[in-house]
């Protein structure tokens, strides 16, 4: 549970978990074999139209919540159900404790429910009530007084050492660390729990309207002996459970547990209609005492927010911590206050309020790889964002991306200003090309990879003296540089000229585009990336192109995806958003894709070569194969390197703010690609090679870091 | 009345989306676009479909032709299993004094619970149990919270997609059978095996609507992986499960 003050504290607790050894290796075996498990899980299945049937019923049920409500009401209550809508979390604890004691209730055993997390329900409870967790994962935090660390596996950060420790304390016996035998000890210990037990709390992954039925999912069996022998149920349950039919559950059904933990269904699935049959000898009329708690605590007014509304339909699946490359890093505890993972940095915002959210929601390297595998298509990178601008709309805009921002409203500003740093930095560049990197001219120092020094001479200031002339072109392309290629790597640049030379190929870099705007909306600064959009939008008219080349992913995917995003609400800007957008290539998939480029145009060096994915290029852009195709195209002998396409660590103004987690991740890449025995590493985003050069560099590693561009210039006939 | 305009409003928006989907799940059998390996299959394939994604999930399935089979095979397994020792469900672990009283508590010998039986079959059954000393127990589960051997049941269907059983248990001791055995041993018709859950979605939903309901997928084990995301069998429910499909003669 992540509760650090300021950006300062949380980074000494994510140092703490980076130095968490056990934790470390747990978390890289996980996401490993989580990847595989999930792949195996859907191999018979088009697994995106799945997710597109989750959007679909999700939204559909979203759009109809109140009446949902109402018709799950009327049904539940017919079958003799209680039915309580509660405003706030407060509220359903509330209602939950006087149900309880209506019912002379003392004994309390509950199964998993993230709803019951988010409400605090056992700190609520436990003053007046004797409370036990059953899911065994639950009950383990539970009696070490922690909140999880995961929503599907709340105790992953735990050994079974430390499990057998703390068995021994509760059964006053000693337990060896055997998984198998602590699972039996626990199976014990419950079953007496359950029997003493006068009420049972659940959560529920479905609320049927059609029927009134709630469906629970687990794997363990433990909601099962909760709803049923206690004379006294109470259901907790968000808004956002509810559909519409039980057709739409059974939908979601099939991608929750492929999605959670690559099961193609969990061990149970419990449907329960109504208050059922109760043998206990206290029950009345032979029936179960059933509550069923509904839980808005804002959903209902997130339902009505056109852009936030689509959180409400995360199935709770747990899949957007276990890509996260930061997750795996640092853990549960350091990636959410209650909910975890990239949705978790959502819903602390909206559940737990600013004061919670606020360090948390920077801790995203924007890698993409959550919204890839999220179970219900939810723009997971981009609501962070958002939510980043929400909170420096209401806190006040911090210095160094307020200063970023007004810089960058002026394009000859901002460049003289790249210029300026250029004369600044030279006392420091000792003669090398290493110094440092441009959003972090505003940023604080770092020294786990050497930072490269501002080129001597900009591309755009080369421009004129380069420009290839084609007597008959076949297409007219505009280059878009970004700030990195145009004022630290121009080199790159030219590279790219020459792989394009005698295919045709019209070249223009109109001069008045700038920064892609990415760092600024990263930081939050909404308007300011809005506005340098339009800059772009203006300096290169898409209707005069065939292409827009960048050779930067980061810049791709941002142009690509942000800019219709950024000016939706402007008619006319939001037309020329979309053209432009649709002009965006990435160069692998110019080169080898469009222009078809062949073997025959370059002398093989057979130089053993691997290549790192940016997180841009293959989830923002989608493109996968074309690199490899051009490595091996232009001579190179390819290798591909373990997790290909996990983050390297840069994510731009994130290597700067959180240094230590940047660090990690790099180190996990860079110990892939050196397994690998090649000599070269090739990857197409320059914020990578940034990253990856930098790093290789003070390894001390010969392992040569070339932009894609540069490695086929260099084989170039 | 807002409630009702409410209602209608959402009715009408569900129906739209139905009919988008409709080329797609109006089609017999529904949903099978994404399974191509249920889509053609013939009883028997689905059957094996069935066998297949079920022993992937540690189940134990065999094959039988009649009731009398089923009770045999159920007899052998109590026999040959050991009351609250072979399966170690926890009682041989160094427990916390309230949770060693409930091993305590099963002290007649081996019990196989068959709530759902009819007196006939249960006639069948009963013989063959006494003949190894087992009792049979249909009611009364709550005086067996420590454990029962075996959990015997019928079940509605079998869903082949996933291997899972559906299981109509609005009747608590029916429930608890399944709940507190160590050994579930479950009888399914073989007629009974759909492609997915979407192709008897009417008949769960009527199952639904005869408040209350109380109905379980189930499939495989319990299991948990909580501890190191290592898998282990029986945290809170039965060990093992036995699926014995029933084949017509």
């Amino acid at each position: 549970m992540q509760n650090a003050k300021n950006l300062k504290e949380y980074n000494k607790e994510l140092s703490e978990a980076l130095d968490n050894d056990f934790l470390r290796k747990a978390m890289d075996k996980f996401a490993v074999a989580y990847r595989g498990g999930r792949i195996n899980a859907f191999k018979d299945y088009q697994v995106n139209s799945l997710i597109d049937d989750v959007v679909k019923v999700k939204d559909v049920a979203i759009e109809n919540m109140d009446a949902l409500f109402e018709e799950f009401k009327t049904r539940a209550e017919a079958a003799g159900a209680h039915v309580h809508l509660a405003k706030t979390a407060h509220e359903a604890n509330e209602i939950i404790a006087q149900i309880a004691r209506d019912n002379g209730c003392k004994k309390i055993i509950k199964s998993k429910s993230m709803t019951a997390e988010e409400t605090h329900l056992n700190e609520h409870l436990e003053p007046e009530f004797e409370v036990t967790e059953t899911d065994l994962g639950e009950w383990i935090i539970q009696l070490r007084h922690e909140g999880p660390t995961h929503m599907v596996m709340p105790a992953i950060h735990l050994s079974r050492n430390q499990v057998a420790d703390l068995f021994s304390d509760v059964t006053a016996h000693k337990q060896d660390p055997d998984i198998e035998l602590l699972v039996k000890v626990a199976r014990r210990e419950l079953r007496a729990k359950y029997i003493a037990a006068d009420m049972g709390i659940s959560g529920a992954n479905f609320a049927i309207a059609e029927t009134g039925t709630l469906g629970i999912v687990t794997n363990e069996g433990n909601a099962r002996l909760v709803t049923t022998l206690p004379r006294v149920h109470v259901a907790l349950v968000g808004l956002e459970k509810l559909c519409a039919r039980l057709d739409d559950a059974l939908t979601v059904l099939r991608v929750l547990p492929r999605n959670a933990t690559g099961q193609a269904i969990t061990s149970y699935v419990t449907w329960i209609t109504g208050a059922n049959e109760c043998l206990d000898t206290r029950a009345k009329d032979g029936k179960k005492e059933m509550h069923i708690v509904f839980l808005d605590n804002g959903r209902r007014s997130l339902a009505k927010d056109p852009l936030f509304k689509q959180v409400l339909r995360c199935v709770r699946c747990g899949a957007c911590a276990n890509v996260c490359p930061v997750y795996r890093m640092v853990g549960g505890h350091q990636m959410g206050h209650v909910y975890i993972g990239a949705i978790g940095l959502i819903l602390t915002y909206f559940f737990h309020g600013r004061e919670k959210a606020k360090n948390l929601v920077q801790n995203c390297i924007n890698c993409g790889a959550c919204k890839q595998v999220c179970a219900a298509g939810i723009d997971l990178p981009r609501l962070i964002q958002e939510i980043r601008a929400r909170i420096q709309d209401e806190e006040g805009h911090a210095l160094p991306s307020s200063l970023l921002a007004k810089v960058l409203k002026n394009r000859k500003l901002f460049h003289t200003l790249l210029r300026t740093a250029k004369a600044a930095q030279r006392p420091v560049t000792g003669g090398t090309k290493y110094l440092r990197h441009l959003p972090q001219i505003f940023a604080k120092d770092q020294n786990f990879r050497a930072l490269p020094a501002i080129a001597k001479k900009p591309f755009r200031d080369m421009w004129e003296d380069i420009r290839p002339n084609v007597a008959q072109p076949k297409l007219t392309v505009a280059l878009f540089s970004g700030c990195v290629q145009d004022f630290v790597y121009p080199e790159q640049l030219k590279a790219a000229i020459k792989v394009l030379d005698g295919h045709g190929v019209q070249l223009e870099f109109p001069m008045d585009q700038s920064c892609c705007g990415l760092p600024v909306q990263m930081m939050g600064e909404k308007k300011a990336a809005r506005n340098v959009a339009i800059q772009n939008i203006t300096a290169i008219d898409p209707a005069k192109y065939d292409y827009i080349l960048t050779l930067c992913a980061s810049c791709a995917s941002h142009l690509k995806h942000a800019y219709p995003q950024l000016v939706e609400n402007e008619p006319v800007l939001a037309v020329k958003a979309q053209q432009f957008s649709d002009k965006v290539i990435t160069f692998s998939s110019f080169v080898n894709d469009v222009l078809q480029v062949t073997r025959e145009e370059f002398t093989p060096s057979h130089v053993k070569t691997t290549f790192h994915s940016p997180c841009h290029l293959c989830r923002g852009m989608g493109v996968i194969d074309a690199p490899h195709e051009l490595i091996k195209k232009s001579g190179f002998d390819f290798i591909q390197a373990d997790e290909e396409q996990v983050c390297c660590g840069f994510g731009g103004t994130y290597t700067s703010k959180f240094a230590k987690v940047s660090e990690q991740i790099l180190k996990n890449k860079l110990d892939d690609v050196e397994k690998t025995g090649a000599k070269l590493l090739v990857t197409e985003c320059p914020g990578c090679v940034l990253q990856l050069r930098g790093g290789m560099d003070t390894r001390g590693s010969n392992i040569e870091v070339l932009h894609i561009a540069e490695a086929m210039a260099r084989n170039k006939k | 009345m807002a409630v009702l305009t409410g209602a209608n409003k959402h009715h009408g928006n569900l129906r739209s989306i139905k009919r988008m989907q409709g080329d797609v799940r109006s089609q017999k059998p529904g949903f099978l676009l994404y399974i191509p390996y249920l889509k053609e299959q013939n009883m028997s394939a689905l059957i094996q479909t069935f066998e297949k994604k079920a022993v992937l999930v540690s189940a134990i399935v065999s094959r039988v032709t009649s009731l009398q089979q089923a009770f045999e095979y159920t007899v052998d397994l109590c026999t040959k299993k050991k009351a609250c020792q072979i399966l170690s469900a926890g009682c041989e672990e160094g427990l916390s004094a309230q949770a060693a009283d409930l091993c305590k508590l099963k002290q007649w010998g081996k019990i196989i619970a068959a709530p759902a039986f009819s007196p006939e079959e249960l006639d069948q059954l009963v013989p063959l149990a006494k003949e190894q000393g087992i009792s049979v127990i249909k009611n009364n589960m709550r005086q067996h919270l420590g454990g029962i051997d075996i959990g015997l049941t019928m079940c509605e269907s079998g869903i082949a997609e996933t291997g899972s059983l559906v299981l109509e248990s609005s009747s608590e001791e029916l429930r608890l059978a399944t709940m507190l055995s160590e050994v579930h041993v479950a009888i399914i018709p073989a007629s009974k095996i759909v492609p997915t859950a979407n192709d008897m979605s009417d008949d769960l939903k009527d199952m639904m609507r005869k408040n209350p309901n109380y109905l379980a997928f189930i499939t495989g084990a319990s299991r948990t992986a909580d501890i190191e995301r290592v898998l282990a069998l029986g945290v809170h429910g039965p060990l093992e499960l036995h699926i014995l499909i029933q084949e017509d003669n």
